[in-house]
């Protein structure tokens, strides 16, 4: 149980954590490997718009973009997911039927999570009945950083019973729990309340995703793995969007918590414009040469 | 949903076609590449491989007797005479050039000693350039490293270098010495020679005055040659505590001045309330760094008893990932061991922690056919009166017991001949103050471990050494103060 900071979760070093990172950002990923790694990272993407000025045309056009990234060369597999503001679910599950991605809504108030409990709740279970296959939620980091980690705990835990079959992505919001002690409690929180997944950002708070607080969510999900034998999903999101960086995150999973993590089952990358980088670094390794950004679809 | 897949590393091997290595090379001397007075020459191989990559000169005492003269007549005449910031101009010149081929030297370190590219070209390489670059700043500024007193040059210096870290210790070496003007003979160890001599090129390249750097390659009886000679007025030796033992004997009453940098068997100390991923991964660092060929390594490891089992399973787990295998890939963790010597003396050492009833595992890794590897090895169920646990193995072997309270881990820990180095990981600043005041070690690192830097002093207590390289301190080991 994690009670307090001091009492039970583990301690994270910080220069300890960016020095590993710097070691596994270091391995040379070419060839094959590469071109396996790319393809792998498409199919984990869960393909993302959140904006207040977003329509549906947009979300039915992400929608398609989503089971065809780039026709024109063959063999590349669909993203993972749609993730999309609750008003927007109806449409992408419309949009997306058929082609076995799925519907993720953000709710709990995203990206704030500044409403009464209650609201939230409906929130999610309104997004669950309009068809949303995965709940991306936010934790109070007000009453985190109170101190108040029950009522965080407490609060994962109704989320989850409201999301039914749904999975449970829980963001954390890293970038304003600040220390990567915090970030290891907080993950350690979400898991025992029965997160599916536990993912780094909003999006809307700089730094997002780190690398740093990303392996320190791992061995987070590592430890929980060695404790209860249960396999916690993680979703760095937010400020990923080369395929480099999408490579050297494949890398930290693999060495982290191994091959079993290299699925989108267990791994997703929250994105909006990681996509297309990627599918300029696969046309690339196929052909030899780079594409303009135009022959790409910006949608 | 959807099915995992294995997803492995394609081999990324660094390049080898921007290398220039000849197929023999002679002794330096005087400025010049000159044949040996030996006739003899000794191959060097690659021991990822066992294949040979050049031939090398082996010195006799005539060669040593031709260095030695040169170097001397070099002192006399031209550096100790040099304005010091001419001399500092030299120093920095090597630096830049050491830099600008600092790929050239990574391939070669690699290829000659069997450490992965990794680390040749992070480590050793630019810690090397650092070196020169630290010293070149003190040639010229010696007054305010000695406040009040006059620092004169001693003479001649003879310089031993080990096979670890050949171009570092040749680095850590010569740069102090040429800082405060003194000339020197250096003698790279015998399996690895490569990048010593490519140093010699670059030294010529840089101009520097005929003499006041020799490079003499050889074997045993080259270094006893040096240690001996009469006009040798200082000795600078990194290797085992064996031959340091000798060279003492050797220079004892001669005037000689003397610095010895030797074994370790490091403790590493890991308390309950430490970082344990980030300890995990400095122990990991510690002991299999160099493929454990380092004299700092942490080869005793201490792990309070309630955390002992989820370190160790941790520690077996991290030795899985490690990737053990062609030196010059670019994601190789761990590369060959330097010389088929080095390789049995490891074996012998492990079959006799097995006799002595130690638990071993070791990491499932394939280990190439042709060439000197030994996988990444723990031992638990040992004791300090374990051989396996008192003794230098130098090699990827770390020896691992549990205690409960600070006074016994120190006691431990002090519980050995050498005292070179050391690691504390815990959360808590009071311990770590306690136990770095306690343990009778030249280093030792908190919540870190191998970190160098030219600016910070580095030597050993016990059998561990006599003097420091490095810093100011390394500065006082080359000079006379009057």
């Amino acid at each position: 149980m994690v009670k307090s900071k001091n009492s039970t979760s583990q301690v994270i070093d910080q220069i300890g954590t960016q020095e590993r990172v710097a070691r596994l950002f270091s391995r040379s990923i070419k060839k094959e490997s590469k071109v396996q790694a790319l393809h792998l990272a498409l199919s984990m993407i869960d393909l993302t718009t959140l904006e207040g000025k977003d329509s549906s045309g947009k979300v039915k056009q992400l929608c398609y973009k989503a089971s065809h990234l780039h026709d024109s060369f063959s063999g590349l597999p669909n993203v993972a997911a749609i993730c999309v503001y609750p008003t927007m679910v109806p449409v992408a599950k419309k949009a997306l039927e058929g082609t076995g991605i799925n519907v993720a809504s953000v709710a709990t108030a995203f990206p704030s999570g500044m409403a009464d409990l209650q609201a939230k709740l409906d929130e999610v279970k309104s997004v669950v009945e309009d068809g949303a296959d995965e709940v991306d939620m936010v934790i109070s980091r007000g009453e985190f950083l109170r101190g108040e980690y029950e009522y965080v705990s407490d609060e994962i835990a109704q989320v989850k019973e409201a999301c039914g079959n749904a999975h449970l992505k829980v963001i954390l919001e890293t970038g304003e729990l600040v220390t990567l002690d915090n970030v290891r409690l907080a993950s350690d929180l979400a898991m025992e309340a029965g997160a599916d997944f536990i993912k780094t950002s909003t999006g809307k708070v700089s730094p997002a995703a780190t690398p740093s607080v990303v392996l320190t969510m791992l061995e987070a999900i590592k430890d929980y793995q060695i404790k209860t034998g249960k396999k916690i999903g993680m979703k760095p999101a937010g400020g990923i969007g080369t395929a480099k960086q999408a490579v050297q995150y494949l890398v930290m999973i693999k060495e982290t918590l191994g091959n079993d993590w290299l699925s989108p089952d267990l791994f997703r990358f929250g994105a909006s414009s990681l996509a297309n980088d990627v599918l300029m670094q696969i046309v690339k390794q196929s052909t030899g040469h780079y594409q303009s950004k135009d022959y790409f679809s910006i949608d | 949903m959807s099915k995992t897949i294995k997803w492995e590393y394609s081999p990324a091997p660094e390049g080898t076609d921007r290398i220039q290595l000849k197929e023999q090379y002679d002794l330096f001397i005087g400025g010049k590449f000159v044949a040996p007075k030996s006739r003899q020459y000794f191959d060097t191989i690659n021991p990822s491989n066992e294949k040979k990559i050049a031939q090398v000169a082996d010195a006799d005492q005539s060669d040593v007797n031709r260095a030695v003269a040169s170097a001397k007549k070099a002192y006399n005449n031209v550096w100790s005479k040099m304005a010091p910031k001419e001399r500092g101009k030299y120093i920095f010149r090597i630096a830049r050039l050491l830099q600008e081929r600092a790929r050239e030297f990574s391939v070669i370190e690699t290829l000659d000693g069997g450490k992965p590219i990794r680390e040749s070209r992070d480590v050793d390489v630019p810690l090397s350039v650092a070196h020169f670059f630290y010293y070149a700043g003190w040639a010229d500024k010696l007054e305010y490293a000695f406040p009040g007193r006059k620092a004169k040059p001693i003479g001649v210096a003879g310089q031993i270098i080990p096979w670890n870290f050949p171009l570092l210790m040749a680095a850590w070496k010569l740069a102090p010495a040429l800082a405060t003007g003194n000339t020197v003979v250096l003698k790279p160890a015998e399996t690895t020679p490569l990048t010593a001599v490519k140093l010699a090129e670059i030294i010529q390249e840089a101009d520097l005055p005929p003499g006041i750097v020799n490079i003499i390659t050889g074997t045993e009886k080259t270094g006893q040659a040096i240690v001996n000679h009469a006009d040798i007025n200082k000795i600078a030796f990194t290797g085992s505590t064996e031959v340091g033992k000798y060279i003492m004997k050797a220079v004892a009453g001669s005037g000689k001045k003397y610095n010895l940098e030797l074994g370790g068997k490091a403790a590493n100390i890991i308390f309950e309330d430490a970082a344990i991923d980030q300890a995990v991964e400095g122990i990991i660092n510690s002991i299999f760094f160099n493929q454990g060929h380092v004299c700092c390594a942490g080869s005793r490891l201490y792990v309070q008893e309630g955390i002992a089992d989820e370190v160790i399973s941790k520690l077996q787990k991290r030795m899985e990932t490690l990737i053990v295998g062609d030196p010059l890939d670019k994601n190789t963790d761990i590369g060959a061991i330097n010389s088929k010597m080095q390789l049995d003396k490891i074996k012998m050492y492990v079959n006799l922690g097995l006799d002595e009833g130690g638990s071993i595992y070791q990491s499932s890794c394939s280990l190439p056919k042709k060439g000197y590897w030994h996988a990444p090895t723990i031992f638990t169920d040992v004791s300090q009166s374990n051989r396996i646990v008192q003794e230098e193995i130098f090699g990827p072997v770390l020896a691992i017991q549990t205690f409960r309270t600070v006074d016994e881990v120190i006691t431990k820990a002090n519980n050995s001949p050498y005292g070179l180095s050391g690691g504390v990981w815990t959360d808590k600043g009071s311990k770590i103050f306690k136990v770095t005041k306690d343990i009778r070690a030249g280093v030792i690192w908190a919540n870190t471990f191998n970190k160098f830097d030219p600016a910070s002093p580095f030597g050993g207590y016990k059998e561990s050494g006599i003097g420091s390289e490095g810093g100011i301190e390394g500065l006082s080991d080359y000079v006379n103060l009057v």
